[in-house]
């Protein structure tokens, strides 16, 4: 199942030219664009992994570019995505967010139900890759 | 939620209603961005109309008018916007040779213009379509080499991200080398330099700049690194009429003049500052007259009297004569 997180996540994927725009977008609002990457799918993942640190002063997209094929790179199974941090005081925050890169296979997500007191149900969803340990995830055979 | 052999369903169902991405495009709706036709075999192109387009001349005039003295220096600028210039016209039929590579070298004594030129060529090489930006980061030894293991590389790094696109100006590179420590990470940092110089030549140009021996001992141990520079120019020190014209020059900019007398005092004055040591070529200039400076507004202030549009603008020989190079 495609994993749809970020902006533009129900486009094809973007590609190296639409990145370069958007970095471009980005660096000429001022965000400082990062780099980072996961084998942890599930949506509420906030805590991924950094490429680096944030590339504050950049001018131009092709030193940040450089560094998301590095990390493709090093990488190619993993999901990684390009922020642009905003901050601006009063917003300081994530001001974009896209994915540049995403496993071949996405095994996609389970629903789990567990009964609670007074025969309540709580659902929550389980990415099956997370059945895998961490770092052999998206490799090997499934 | 879809099971793990669901790989078909690529694309959720509560997506947003996008045409199928296999749809039959128009003609033109899927083409690469348009590459102009290359112009036929027997077609000629307008060279100065080029030239004016690309406003190369009033770079090339600028760097003539605020520049005094450096004749090679201008004459390599002008063969580099020539060359950048013809290749554009080549491009048009069609004969690409390639990016050229334009990584520099500029040597020179102490105040000779080797910063200044480096600004002009950035924004030089930017409006002639080679660079994206008329960025220049200009860095020395402690911006690209770290302090301890492992810390040269993300450094060196992050400055070069920084400078893509535009210009990185090395000041006294040769520092980045030490050949009586081995173990130093600046060898490190020029490794990095290199692959970049060689993979990023399209969105990088490096100018390098520093005294023309220490320079000479760097790249003999860095035989890799003269090699990937096309360009060493050399930047002559001034002469004497040179720094005159050069003082006058910085004089126009403040607003400032200096009277009939105070003109030959301050002739005076730098040629006897050149024969003495830690001589800085136009930066010495620029000392001297920030020091005249002072001495005129404290001359006005001790006068006390009722100073006028031209008494303010004006510096006497007064003001230089009180230097410490006329007293030896």
């Amino acid at each position: 199942m495609r994993i749809t997180q970020g902006t533009f996540s129900y486009l094809p994927d973007l590609t190296d030219e639409e990145i370069t725009s958007q970095l471009d977008y980005a660096l000429g609002h001022g965000w400082a664009v990062s780099v980072e990457f996961t084998d942890d799918p599930h949506p509420r993942n906030n805590y991924w992994d950094m490429w680096g640190l944030p590339m504050f002063g950049l001018a131009d997209p092709a030193g940040a570019l450089r560094e998301i094929n590095e990390c493709r790179q090093a990488y190619p199974d993993r999901y990684i995505r390009v922020c642009a941090y905003d901050s601006r005081q009063g917003r300081q925050t994530f001001a974009l967010s896209f994915l540049v890169n995403r496993p071949a296979q996405e095994p996609g997500f389970r629903l789990d139900r567990q009964e609670a007191a007074d025969r309540r149900v709580r659902y929550t969803i389980h990415p099956y890759a997370l059945d895998r340990p961490a770092g052999t995830r998206y490799s090997g055979p499934p | 939620m879809s099971g793990p052999s669901d790989h078909a369903a690529s694309r959720p169902l509560f997506a947003l209603p996008t045409p199928p991405a296999q749809a039959p495009a128009g003609p033109e709706a899927d083409q690469p961005p348009a590459v102009p036709e290359p112009l036929p075999d027997d077609a000629t192109v307008d060279l100065a109309a080029e030239r004016a387009a690309a406003g190369v001349d009033e770079i090339i005039e600028a760097l003539d008018r605020d520049l005094v003295g450096l004749r090679p220096v201008k004459t390599r600028v002008a063969e580099i916007a020539s060359l950048l210039l013809i290749d554009r016209l080549r491009g048009r039929f069609g004969l690409s040779a390639g990016a050229p590579s334009l990584h520099m070298c500029f040597t020179g004594n102490p105040g000779t213009g080797k910063t200044t030129v480096a600004l002009r060529m950035a924004r030089l090489l930017h409006r002639m379509g080679y660079l994206r930006r008329s960025r220049v980061v200009s860095v020395t030894r402690d911006d690209l080499v770290g302090q301890y293991v492992g810390h040269t590389a993300p450094k060196t790094k992050d400055v070069l991200n920084r400078a893509m696109g535009g210009v990185l100006f090395i000041d006294e590179a040769y520092y980045l080398y030490r050949a009586d420590n081995e173990r130093d990470y600046g060898q490190e940092a020029i490794e990095i330099l290199l692959q970049y110089m060689e993979n990023y030549r399209d969105d990088l140009v490096v100018i390098m700049a520093g005294y023309a021996d220490r320079m000479e001992t760097f790249f003999s141990s860095n035989p890799g690194m003269s090699s990937r520079i096309a360009h060493h120019l050399d930047f002559p020190d001034y002469s004497l009429d040179e720094l005159v014209a050069i003082g006058e020059l910085m004089l126009r900019e403040r607003r400032y003049r200096l009277s009939p007398e105070a003109e030959s005092v301050f002739r005076d004055y730098l040629a006897r500052r050149m024969t003495q040591p830690r001589f800085a070529n136009a930066r010495s200039v620029r000392n001297a007259l920030e020091r005249a400076r002072l001495r005129h507004a404290n001359r006005l202030i001790a006068a006390n009297g009722t100073p006028a549009k031209d008494d303010l603008m004006r510096l006497e020989p007064a003001d230089f004569l009180a230097s410490r190079v006329f007293s030896s």
